[in-house]
Order: structure tokens, then sequence, then C-alpha cells
């Protein structure tokens, strides 16, 4: 008891005591925002990819994709598991804005708005479809003209506005130029004739989050993607499937039953004439689907954490100093308290605590600012933005609305019991140094 | 006199400190017996070992060579536990310069000592009993009205007796003074050894080391410490 009643008399007599309160406070406010809104941007990050991929992709990067694809679909959809299934077509191409001179490089895809609505985001990132995805491809003015729904990016770049009177839709036509591929990988058109072109008019606009991909992706009709690149024979093929599974499932658990179906479906087809075709073809979750896009963020979200981790030791450091000060100007009470028959692990109990009342203290002032900042964040930055044109994240770069607050009460714990930890790590050697101290020594004369 | 009276007994005690490149010898063979209920004081010039002796004699430092015994148990074969066990409750120190703790009020030094060897819930239990206790001795200081204060709100003569009380608060069977008065103005030591005179007339044994001889005379024997040996032993009639 003597040592809660001393621990925090110490706590409160000593001024020194304050500064290593308020070290302790800082790192940990600093740690608390910076974690949080990194884990934020993260998470969104990640959430943005899911919903671009769904839950599983079976597919193939080759340009020509794979055959037999209706059939893995027929059979995918009959399984309990699975909620939805959507084909799509990726390829290149050349896109021409009418009345422009410049050709550009785009991804396309080809896609059901529907089908691809139940298995991905694709329907809430529309900006005019959002509610009724079924005439994403339509022109109101003509049922004839096909329409293409272009990333927001890339929108951007051609007409430089972000968003376009929904009342007065403008009739943009875009000429799109591929290359048909046989099941081979052959031009499918030799000659003169060897381009497929299809003139596209804007239909709408998606905003997936992901800037590389509302810069470079415009989305065609399937029927009119697989034309334009010739994998509409009379054995039809697809670039990959996006599948949702049902909300009940494990995603990696999903992904393994449809690797054991891809399997079979393989074997199954392996006497077929483009059984070939399905040799590229791998089962991924979306996490390993978009790998190459989440990577580089949680490489980014490990150093941070390492960075952090340095802050974390520097408050060992803070908290060893400030502690060797106190102990050194109280080596007297640890030789009285020794006379008195106190023994060394109770000097080392008693600055532990000591300690651990400086962490505890120290990590709340910290977590309450750092929760009170994170509260203000966005109404901080929009005032700069509105007085200074100060943002921390330029929003025509990162695709982010508001900055992430939403505080992970996991993160909190973890980095409150570092804080404490920290603070009892920095005042053990000095405790040890005291519980070392002989009482005869700190009790004579000439050390008062 | 039985050889059973004897509470203290210190045999052949060498103390030596390495000073340097040379060994100090400050204690060189003390032989010293302290009978129950004696009032003991131990006389000697500055330098002479004297505080070195009453360490020792209360376990706050180890002899390099001889034997302390209390009531007839070898102090040397004690085990860490069970050394601060005796200091906790076989002795009671009282310094020259009081040493209380400053962040403590006057109540809570003198109770200290009963808290140390509890846990928060045996503490819970007995913490009346023990604030009683650290309130009569207070009162018996003559100083009830102070409980309250901080030490570096008393004078010097109260915190000396605030550090007897401390000193007094689980019964010690030893109470050893080092120099109590020696930071006090005449009048007040006198206060306090008549403090300590009344404690030895209703039964404490007592040790204490002076340098000034008026002040040895208060006790009941006086034994002369010079040169690192007992050199002289007297009886005071008191």
């Amino acid at each position: 008891m003597y040592k809660i009643i001393l621990a925090t008399r110490y706590l409160l007599k000593r001024r020194i005591t304050y500064f290593a309160v308020l070290a302790v406070a800082l790192c940990v406010f600093i740690v608390v925002v910076v974690m949080t809104v990194m884990a934020g941007l993260v998470n969104e990050f990640k959430e943005k990819n899911h919903s671009f991929a769904g839950d599983c992709v079976v597919g193939t990067e080759s340009l020509v994709g794979f055959a037999y694809y209706e059939d893995f679909v027929k059979l995918i959809e009959q399984q309990d598991f699975v909620e939805a299934v959507s084909p799509a077509i990726k390829s290149f191409a050349l896109k021409r804005r009418r009345g422009s001179e410049q050709d550009d490089v785009v991804e396309i895809m080809g896609i059901d708005p529907v089908r691809h609505s139940q298995a991905t985001g694709f329907g809430d990132t529309l900006y005019y479809h959002k509610d009724d995805v079924s005439g994403t491809f339509e022109i109101a003015s003509d049922a004839n003209l096909a329409g293409c729904v272009l990333g927001d990016f890339m929108l951007l770049q051609d007409t430089n506005s972000r968003y376009l009177s929904e009342t007065s839709l403008p009739r943009i036509p875009y000429s799109i130029s591929c290359f048909p591929l046989t099941a081979r990988g052959a031009l499918a058109q030799a000659g003169t004739d060897m381009v497929n072109t299809k003139t596209f008019y804007f239909s709408d606009q998606s905003s997936t989050g992901l800037p590389r991909v509302d810069g470079s992706i415009i989305y065609l009709p399937f029927e009119e993607a697989q034309l334009l690149c010739g994998m509409a024979g009379s054995t039809k093929r697809a670039s990959r499937l996006h599948i949702r599974f049902k909300p009940d499932g494990k995603i990696e658990a999903g992904c393994e039953k449809v690797r054991s179906l891809w399997q079979k479906f393989r074997q199954d087809k392996a006497g077929e004439i483009q059984a070939y075709s399905l040799d590229t073809v791998t089962v991924q979750s979306w996490k390993q689907y978009r790998r190459a896009s989440i990577a580089p963020m949680e490489n980014e979200q490990t150093e941070m954490s390492v960075m952090f981790g340095f802050v974390g030791i520097t408050t060992v450091f803070i908290v060893l100093v400030v502690f060797y000060m106190i102990i050194s100007h109280k080596s007297k009470d640890i030789g009285i308290l020794k006379s008195i028959g106190v023994s060394n692990i109770n000097i080392i109990e008693l600055f532990s605590e000591y300690a651990f009342m400086v962490g505890i203290l120290g990590s709340g002032f910290g977590l309450l600012a750092g929760w009170v900042f994170l509260l203000k964040i966005n109404p901080i930055e929009d005032w700069l933005f509105e007085h200074f044109g100060f943002q921390l994240w330029d929003r025509t770069i990162y695709a982010i609305g508001d900055i992430p607050n939403q505080v992970e009460f996991k993160i909190l714990a973890i980095i409150v019991v570092s804080a404490i930890a920290a603070c009892l790590a920095g005042a053990l050697i000095p405790s040890l140094q005291a519980a070392r101290q002989k009482p005869v020594e700190t009790l004579q004369v000439g050390q008062l | 006199m039985s050889k059973d009276d004897f509470i203290l007994k210190a045999e052949g005690l060498h103390k030596s400190y390495r000073m340097g490149a040379t060994d100090v010898r400050v204690l060189k063979g003390v032989n010293l017996n302290i009978k129950k209920g004696e009032f003991v004081a131990i006389i000697g010039a500055s330098g002479s070992g004297k505080s070195t002796l009453l360490h020792i004699l209360g376990a706050l430092d180890k002899p390099t060579s001889g034997v302390v015994t209390f009531e007839k148990r070898d102090l040397s074969r004690f085990r860490a536990g069970e050394l601060n066990r005796f200091r906790n409750r076989m002795v009671g120190f009282v310094f020259q310069f009081y040493h209380l703790l400053d962040e403590l009020s006057v109540l809570e030094n003198v109770f200290l000592p009963a808290m140390t060897d509890k846990s928060i819930i045996s503490w819970f239990a007995c913490r009346r009993q023990a604030k009683n206790r650290a309130k009569e001795l207070l009162a018996q200081m003559g100083l009830a009205e102070r409980i309250k204060h901080k030490p570096y709100q008393l004078s010097g003569g109260e915190r000396q007796r605030v550090a007897i009380g401390r000193a007094l608060m689980n019964e010690p069977r030893l109470l050893l003074a080092d120099e109590p008065t020696g930071n006090l103005d005449s009048a007040t030591g006198n206060g306090i050894l008549d403090v300590l005179e009344k404690l030895n007339r209703a039964g404490q044994t007592i040790v204490m080391v002076t340098h000034d001889e008026r002040i040895a005379q208060r006790a009941g024997r006086t034994v002369t410490l010079a040169d690192g040996k007992i050199e002289h032993k007297n009886s005071n009639n008191l």
C-alpha cells in the first residue's frame, strides 16, 4: 500500500515527472493519430479493391482469354456458397474522342452491368445509374447506340470536369479500336482490316476510388467487348470470372472450393479443342488478385509501424533519463525505506508502480488528445483548405473523401500497452540501481 | 548477570573499507554486549567508527569479520527476507538528520513501518489499529496537533520526535539512535534525551551513539570507542 501512496506522491510532487508524462502523451498522441489515419487509409484501400474484384477471381492475364467459361459459370452458379458470378472481358484498346487527333491506350473491360454489380461493387461506383444499373450502357436519346462507362479520372482528363450535368448528359462519342486475337493468340483478321473499331457514347462514369483503375479503364457492354476482341466465335471466350460468395462464408474457404471445382472442370475439358486455353487460368482471392496494388500500401504501413517503433524507443530513453534524475534525488528515501525493512524487490516495485502511473497518465492524456484531434481532423482540414488552401492529401491525386478517423480499439490497446511497457522498460535500469543502493551510503551525512 | 540477559552481542567485529589502493580499517575487533532494558551510549570522536558499529548492530551494514547475535541468533546467517523483517520488527532507527519522507504527512511517516510488510488487503484489515497506535505515539511525543503536517513544516526537535515515533511504531526490542541530538540546540536536544530516558524507564533497550560526553552521561552505561576498538566501559549512575 505504501508503494502506491509513495508513487502517487512522487508523481504529484515532482515536477520533472510532468515532463515524462508529457513526453509519453505526445508520443501516444502522434502514434494514435498517424496509425489511425494510416490504418484507415489502408483498410479503405483494401475495401475498394475488394469491392472492385469481388470475393474471388477466376481468370487469365492472357489477352486471348479462356474458353468454356459459360460451362464453368453454370457449374459455379449451382454451388450453394456462391451468390453471383460475372464473366468479364479484359483487353487493351485505342480510344479516340471524336474531334480529337489523339489516340490513348486504355484498358477495356466488357461486362454485363447487372451481373457485374451482383458479383462486385460496380453498381455503387456509377454516377448516373447507381439505382438502376440495367441501363448503364443505354443512350436515352437513341436505343441503337452503344454506351460506355469511363473511369472518372479518365473523364477528368478528357473533359476537365469531374462530374457532368445529369440533366443535360452530353453525347460524347468515343471510337474504340481493338486487335482481335484467335484462341492461339494470332491476329484474327489478316490484311488491312485487322483492327475492329466501334463507336461508343459516354453513358456514365465510374469512381472506384482506385486512381489507376479510374484513370485507365473504360467499361463496355460484354458482348460488344467480346466481338471487338475476337472472343465471340463459335467457342466463346472470356478473360475472367468475378465471383461473390454468400455473406456467411469465409472468402479463403470459398476460394479453395472454387479451386477444387476448377481442377475438376479442367480435367473434364481436357479432351476439348481449346482445352489449352485453360492452362493459364488461376483461381485467386481478391487479395491475391489485387496483390500488386495492395502490397505497396501494406509495406508503407509496416514501414510506418517500424518508424513509430523508434518513437517508442525514444519514449523509453526519455523515461529512463527522467527516472534516473528522480531516483538520484531520492536516494535518501531509498535508504530510509531500507532502514525500516523494505526489500530490494519492493524498491523496484515502488519505482515500477511510479513508472506505470506515468505510463497510464501519459497514454491517457495522449489518447484523449488524439481522439479529440481525430474527431475534428476533417473540420480542421476543411478550415485549413478554406483559409490557406492547404490539404493533407490532394484529392485530385488521392481518391479519398474524408480523412479516415475511425479509431480502432485494437490499435489503441496496443499503443497503450506499448506506452506503459516503454515506461516500465525506461524505469527498469534506474529502479535496479535504486534497489542496489546501500542504506548506509545513502544515509551518510555526506550524502545529504 | 545471566548470559541470557543479553539481547545483543558483538564479538570480534572488524570493518574495513577500500578507498582507492588502501584499506581503511574502521573497526578493529569490537566486543560489545547489550542487556535487555539497557540504555547504552557509545561515545567516540568523529571518524572513530561509532556510526559504523551502530549500522552493523542494526543490520544496515555487514562486518568484514566478527559476529553479531541478536537474542542468540547470528545475524550473518539471516537471509535477505529475515534481515528485512529484523529491521522492520526488531530494531528501530533514529538518525541525526531525522530522515523523514517529505512526501508523507507526520502521521504517515510514523505508521510507515507498519505498512511495509503488508499487502493492500492486510493493510486495510489493520489500518485503523496502526493509525491509532501512530496517533498514540505522536500524542506521547507531544505532536498530537501536528499529525497532518508535512516534515518540512516542523522544527528540528519535532522532526526528531516524529522519527522516534516511527522507530517505535512496530514496538522494536532495540532502539538504535545515531547522534539523535546532533542537529539540535541544547534545549531541544535535552527534550529528546528526556524522551529516550522515559522510554528506557518503560523497558525499552536503547543504544545511542554520540560524540558528546554530557549527552552520553544521560545513558545508563557509556562505551568509548577509539581507533576502532572499545577502549573504556563505564556505568553511569542515574
